[in-house]
């Protein structure tokens, strides 16, 4: 029994996909250093990532599939499911032996569970659209502090990059600690070492608001509740379209105060 | 200043909520000019209110004094209310304010009725040029068309929004007249006519000249009162079909009625709105713009109202049981999209999957479709299913005993109203 193991990024996933090509092998697990431990009596291998490597199966990928789905493989391993990969390993062995429109076979559980989880992967970006609050800051930035569920802060970089072409945002992701600055002409990666900012809900400092933004986040709560219809009144709904994880970083859902 | 403005807020918005658009769907204008915003064609909604309703767009009214005396509206002259008006600026403010904030997606701006309509119309016309030029804005916006604005008004202000509405509220001329004497019925749908013909020149010109002007590129809307009047569901399902077809509208919104005004005896004495028959007018809505089906399909003329215990698509296979059951494997797309439980992107993975093998139930249910009602209407792979002659009464009873519907419980005022109710009115079409 063999196992592969690697570094726990996409890259390296794609060069140990291309490793099993090249040894003639099949593993029966490919997991990172740490899901290694699951198994006892192994042979592991440890695979180095190499781009050039990963570079040619990922162009064999984009040739196989078709223009929606170019990026199906790539949104099911930001879950960070476990297991993801061997899925992901299967799915590319029938792609590569020649099935034609393999996406769309969701008869077969891999392509059907990889649809699905790609699927959660959108919808958690989706969110990043709806659910970020900037904040006004005294150096005039709009600051974000957010923690989504998987890492998909660069899949939303370009709509905001587009949409506040003119202002400096950050949106800043604080379980992974890291965060995108954008400085009116381009967005960049940053890590903050001294947070001036609440790690729980993204809530920076008074001293460091600029003097207009209480008075915006509080029209902002009166019109969320004016605009609420009593009768009508369905609490689930509201749940459903808007998970409470969110709830602490919105303005309009903190008490007033 | 500023405590002023926060207590206008709270009128206007307080008035601006029966409303039902939201959508901020179908521009995709771009932030060419480095500005500010940008369309997104499948819309965004940024908070849900406790009602559960989307907040996608920074929804006001201008003002909420009015002219007019409508029976069904909060906002009518002869109510003792708190009434504010917002200058251009303030709006123009508040929505950068918001939008820089990523609260919301775009200004949905309506309005009462001050002086006339062209006076009301001009200024709603000049906030909305105020931020496409003065803040190079690039977002949503929605304009409400008034009734009775001059031609040249309504064209400008498809030119600076997104999207247009004109609110027909009744759905019928008696019916309107009764309730808002003030208004006339051709003053509604002539500015319709007028929008839809713009719409289609823009969309010709911009196939020839790449920069032409758009004109509305979110197309328009409009929007029913349910309850307010005695009008039968299948009038309404049929004026709504027409104005899709013939005025090329991209959605009609329905809102259940609320006893706002309830001493005004011409209106129905109802303590709570009709959710449900909203719901299920919705549910017919998508039927005919999603599902292929057409007006006559949903409800046929010895039955006017649509039934409240199961959904127009239930309701549909029921009543046509020879259709039924399907082959997952063999049938047209049209016909797996009849079924119950199957929604559009299920029909569509059905679609897809079958070409690579036979599915089973086994698989359908994994593809996410709702095999407690399917299971009756289709066939597999597998040997012949439970289907057996249902009689559609029985079948129906069955299937509403294991729905765990949240409609059971809830007692609608409407139902009781209108269960025996003949329609006196001639049919619109």
């Amino acid at each position: 029994m063999k196992i592969y193991t690697y570094d726990n990024s996409f890259e390296g996933l794609l060069t140990a996909v291309f490793e099993c090509y090249r040894r003639k092998d099949f593993p029966v697990d490919i997991c990172s250093r740490a899901g290694e431990q699951r198994y006892l009596f192994v042979e592991s291998v440890h695979i180095e990532t190499d781009p050039v490597k990963a570079e040619r199966v990922w162009k064999g990928v984009q040739d196989k599939l078709s223009g929606r789905n170019k990026q199906l493989l790539f949104y099911a391993f930001l879950s960070e499911e476990q297991g993801i990969e061997m899925k992901i390993y299967r799915f590319l062995r029938r792609l590569f032996s020649g099935h034609f429109n393999l996406e769309t076979d969701y008869g077969d559980s891999d392509v059907l569970y990889l649809t699905q989880t790609s699927q959660k992967v959108k919808k958690e970006a989706m969110r990043m659209l709806q659910f970020i609050r900037f904040q006004h800051t005294k150096d005039g930035m709009y600051f974000c502090g957010i923690e989504p569920r998987y890492d998909v802060i660069p899949m939303v970089l370009n709509h905001y990059q587009k949409r506040f072409a003119d202002q400096k945002w950050l949106i800043y992701d604080i379980k992974r600690n890291y965060g995108i600055y954008y400085d009116k002409d381009k967005a960049e990666e940053v890590e903050i070492s001294k947070k001036q900012f609440n790690t729980y809900n993204g809530q920076v400092k008074q001293a460091l608001l600029d003097e207009g933004e209480d008075f915006y986040q509080k029209l902002w709560r009166s019109y969320f509740k004016h605009v609420s219809i009593e009768e009508r009144k369905n609490l689930r709904l509201q749940r459903q379209h808007m998970p409470r994880r969110f709830w602490r970083y919105l303005p309009e859902k903190q008490m007033e105060g | 200043m500023n405590e002023q403005v926060a207590n206008k807020l709270k009128i206007l918005s307080d008035a601006a909520k029966y409303d039902v658009s939201c959508a901020s769907s179908g521009s995709n204008r771009s932030n060419h000019s480095k500005g500010i915003g940008t369309g997104v064609a499948c819309g965004i909604c940024h908070s849900f209110t406790d009602d559960g309703r989307c907040v996608s767009l920074f929804k006001i009214l201008m003002t909420n004094h009015c002219i007019y005396d409508c029976a069904y509206c909060i906002n009518r002259r002869s109510n003792d209310r708190p009434r504010a008006t917002f200058t251009p600026q303030e709006i123009v403010d508040l929505t950068i304010g918001f939008y820089r904030r990523n609260y919301i997606e775009g200004l949905f701006l309506s309005s009462g009725v001050i002086k006339s309509p062209d006076h009301t119309m001009e200024r709603m016309v000049s906030i909305a040029k105020k931020l496409r030029t003065e803040e190079n804005y690039n977002g949503y916006i929605h304009l409400k068309a008034i009734p009775g604005a001059s031609d040249v008004l309504i064209h400008e202000a498809g030119i600076w929004a997104d999207r247009l509405s004109v609110n027909m509220e009744i759905p019928t001329e008696p019916n309107l007249k009764k309730l808002a004497p003030e208004k006339n019925y051709p003053d509604i749908i002539s500015p319709m006519g007028q929008i839809r013909d713009s719409i289609l020149v823009a969309k010709e010109e911009r196939k020839k000249y790449r920069k032409a002007p758009r004109f509305a590129p979110a197309g328009q809307s409009t929007q029913l009162i349910v309850g307010a009047s005695p009008e039968t569901d299948r009038q309404i399902i049929l004026l709504s079909s027409g104005l899709y077809k013939n005025q090329n509208l991209k959605r009609v919104y329905f809102s259940g009625y609320l006893p706002v005004n309830d001493y005004d005896k011409r209106l129905p004495a109802i303590t709570r709105p009709p959710l449900v028959r909203e719901n299920r007018l919705y549910q017919s809505d998508w039927l005919m713009r999603f599902y292929h089906f057409k007006a006559e399909e949903i409800l046929n003329e010895d039955q006017p109202f649509l039934d409240l215990d199961v959904d127009p698509k239930l309701g549909y296979a029921l009543r046509n049981m020879h259709l039924f059951p399907v082959d997952i494997n063999r049938a047209d797309y049209e016909m797996i999209l009849r079924v119950p439980g199957i929604g559009v992107q299920s029909a569509q993975k059905i679609i897809l999957a079958r070409r690579h093998r036979r599915l089973t139930m086994l698989h359908l249910k994994k593809l996410g479709i709702v095999m407690k009602r399917a299971k009756y209407f289709i066939t597999t792979n597998e040997l012949p299913a439970s289907f057996s002659d249902w009689e559609p009464l029985r079948l129906k009873h069955k299937l509403l005993s294991e729905m765990n519907s949240k409609f059971k419980k809830s007692e609608d005022t409407q139902l009781k109203l209108f269960t025996d109710f003949k329609p006196v009115l001639p049919t619109l079409h």
